[in-house]
């Protein structure tokens, strides 16, 4: 806005700010209580909101496994860490090369059901997998699948979206450019690595951060194709450590997985975030 | 450098009853080394014929030659053609010297030979300060001249033109027009050029074809198009204001049109009388808009004079004179030249 009023803009940061504390705080609270031992959180009513002295021990336990001061034992967050890695880059860069393949061949070539195959394509956006939850596992533990990166990702990989987003880029790239480049003598897949690809890459990095998250946000499939511990992604490593019962839960390593599970995704936001404002706005690469 | 043949070029989009022809049959023999300039109103035809030579739209009937080779199902890449787009079409993520070498790298040339024909490209075009600037660094005018390295590096043997000049503004247009001429004398090499815009056509064009409604109107050098047009469009067509087409002339033939450029009328004591509607000051000439005074009165003919002369009031009649030589006919029905 161009006006400058005084009230209106100390309004309009007062509740900026009550949102970003309402976001942060809890984020905070998980903070504190991974730097405590179990003891304190448990028996200081209510917790204290100053970081304890215990957190590097905690994020050891948490990270590598081992006993806790209760005796229970818990598993190493590492291996969940990167199981959710390798998962949630497999399913976005897979996304990614799919839905740029299959783009490029429905903006540029011409065959035969071309729309009719297109909107097939299209109509999978109302199939979540969640929707389509028992056929997929059925194939894939038919496939032997199960408990395997491919189990985890492959069923997670076609994406209409991606696809969707590429055309609708493609599209508005000159048909002068195209025409250039067979002049140049430029073959379709030449045309499509020199010339459609790097001028996707800021559409690519925005799908990437999406497409990241999406992928290690994962919960219920996982829930469904893992059965030994090794390969549980982190998001559903959290829920396993709640005990349940009588038994006392590890507060303070839960927390610590947390906010583990909370950083890698925060690390692509922010990363990408600056490249891609960097390809928006930077003229020399 | 190679000599072009249309034999009976036609396009149709569509197959069978709907199918939908818009080019006619064009027939052209064009010379090794010869500026061609093709010009036409929008929506006649012209960059369609142009791109079916270039090999961007099929060739429905007829064949085209490029050095005495049949084209009609080669590749463009295959044709030894480069073009000149409207929008320059550079590719945007590469610097000017990626655009001006990437057909050359594709085609496998070696790098130290891609570096010297780019060099000499961007001397001859001054673009030697620009070569890793992307092309949004450049004015528009650097833009066409990256675009036209782009055609002259690939050393072709035909040089295709699809309206290069219309998104320059007027002063840069008449500079790059010279450049063109300039840059066809030096290197000789066969063109093909595109355009809307009959100054530039009447400039550049060794020999010009006219279409209208994808229909050759005429093939021939600006000053045969100017003073024997062969059809009325042509007429009306180049020269501006256009030729003056009277229907009701006095001592009109039958089923004739009369035809008289608006500078070959002479306001004299007696002639033909016409009423002064209009008159337009142009600088170093004047045009008069005036009706007949005889027949229908709803014809408007139109005479440029020099600025010497006596302004004519409004509403007064005056009287021209046609000079008897420059007077061309018409057929009344098929618009042809008699």
């Amino acid at each position: 806005m161009v006006e400058r009023r005084p009230i209106l803009s100390l309004v309009s940061h007062l509740i900026l700010i009550i949102g970003v504390l309402v976001v942060a705080f809890p984020v905070y609270i998980t903070f504190v209580a991974s730097t405590q031992t179990s003891e304190q959180i448990v028996q200081q009513v209510p917790m204290s909101i100053l970081p304890g002295d215990n957190m590097i021990e905690t994020y050891r336990i948490a990270l590598f496994g081992g006993e806790t001061s209760y005796g229970s034992k818990v598993a190493p967050v590492s291996r969940m860490l990167w199981v959710s890695f390798v998962s949630a880059m497999v399913i976005a860069l897979g996304k990614i090369a799919i839905s740029l393949l299959s783009a490029f061949a429905f903006v540029y070539f011409r065959f035969p059901f071309r729309s009719l195959c297109f909107w097939m394509v299209f109509i999978t956006l109302m199939l979540p997998v969640e929707v389509r939850i028992g056929p997929t596992y059925e194939v894939v533990s038919n496939l032997g699948m199960l408990n395997s990166y491919a189990g985890l990702t492959v069923p997670l990989i076609a994406s209409a979206t991606a696809t969707f987003l590429f055309r609708q880029f493609f599209l508005t790239i000159p048909d002068e450019l195209i025409e250039a480049a067979r002049m140049d003598g430029a073959g379709p897949m030449r045309f499509f690595k020199d010339i459609l690809m790097p001028l996707s890459l800021t559409s690519i990095a925005a799908l990437f951060v999406i497409q990241f998250i999406y992928g290690w946000n994962q919960y219920l499939w996982p829930l469904l194709v893992t059965t030994e511990a090794g390969m549980y992604p982190i998001v559903m490593g959290i829920n396993q450590m709640f005990t349940g019962g009588d038994a006392a839960n590890e507060w303070n390593v839960i927390m610590a997985t947390a906010i583990l599970a909370m950083i890698p995704p925060a690390l692509v936001v922010l990363l990408m975030q600056k490249w891609f404002v960097k390809g928006l706005v930077d003229t020399e690469k | 450098m190679a000599a072009v043949q249309l034999k009976n070029v036609i396009k149709r989009y569509g197959h069978g009853k709907t199918a939908n022809q818009v080019i006619h049959g064009v027939n052209v023999d064009i010379a090794d080394g010869e500026f061609i300039v093709i010009v036409g109103p929008s929506g006649c035809g012209k960059s369609t014929l142009l791109r079916m030579v270039a090999g961007l739209e099929e060739i429905s009937g007829g064949d085209i030659s490029i050095g005495g080779r049949v084209v009609n199902k080669l590749e463009p890449a295959e044709r030894d053609i480069a073009m000149v787009f409207q929008n320059y079409a550079l590719y945007p993520h590469m610097s000017v010297f990626d655009n001006m070498a990437y057909g050359l790298k594709i085609a496998k040339v070696p790098m130290d030979e891609i570096r010297s024909r780019v060099d000499k490209a961007a001397k001859i075009l001054e673009l030697g300060p620009y070569l890793a600037r992307k092309p949004r660094e450049l004015s528009g005018g650097q833009r066409q001249r990256v675009a036209m390295g782009r055609a002259i590096v690939r050393q072709p043997q035909v040089f295709l033109f699809d309206e290069p000049l219309s998104n320059l503004d007027a002063k840069l247009r008449a500079q790059t027009r010279l450049e063109i001429q300039k840059l066809h004398r030096e290197l000789g090499i066969t063109s093909l050029f595109v355009t809307h815009d009959q100054v530039e056509a009447m400039t550049l064009a060794q020999r010009m074809i006219v279409m209208n409604a994808g229909v050759m109107e005429q093939f021939g050098t600006p000053e045969e198009v100017y003073t024997r047009p062969a059809t009325t469009f042509v007429a009306s067509f180049i020269g501006s204001p256009p030729m003056n087409l009277l229907w009701d002339a006095p001592k009109g033939r039958p089923n004739t049109i009369v035809g008289i450029r608006p500078e070959h009328l002479d306001i004299t004591e007696t002639g033909w009388g016409l009423l002064v509607e209009a008159v337009e000051m142009l600088g170093a000439e004047r045009l008069v808009y005036g009706r007949w005074s005889h027949g229908t009165g709803r014809e408007i003919v139109i005479i440029r004079t020099s600025e010497a002369d006596a302004v004519p009031a409004l509403g007064s009649t005056i009287h021209v004179t046609p000079r008897p030589d420059k007077l061309h006919a018409f057929d009344a029905a098929t618009g042809k030249r008699m």
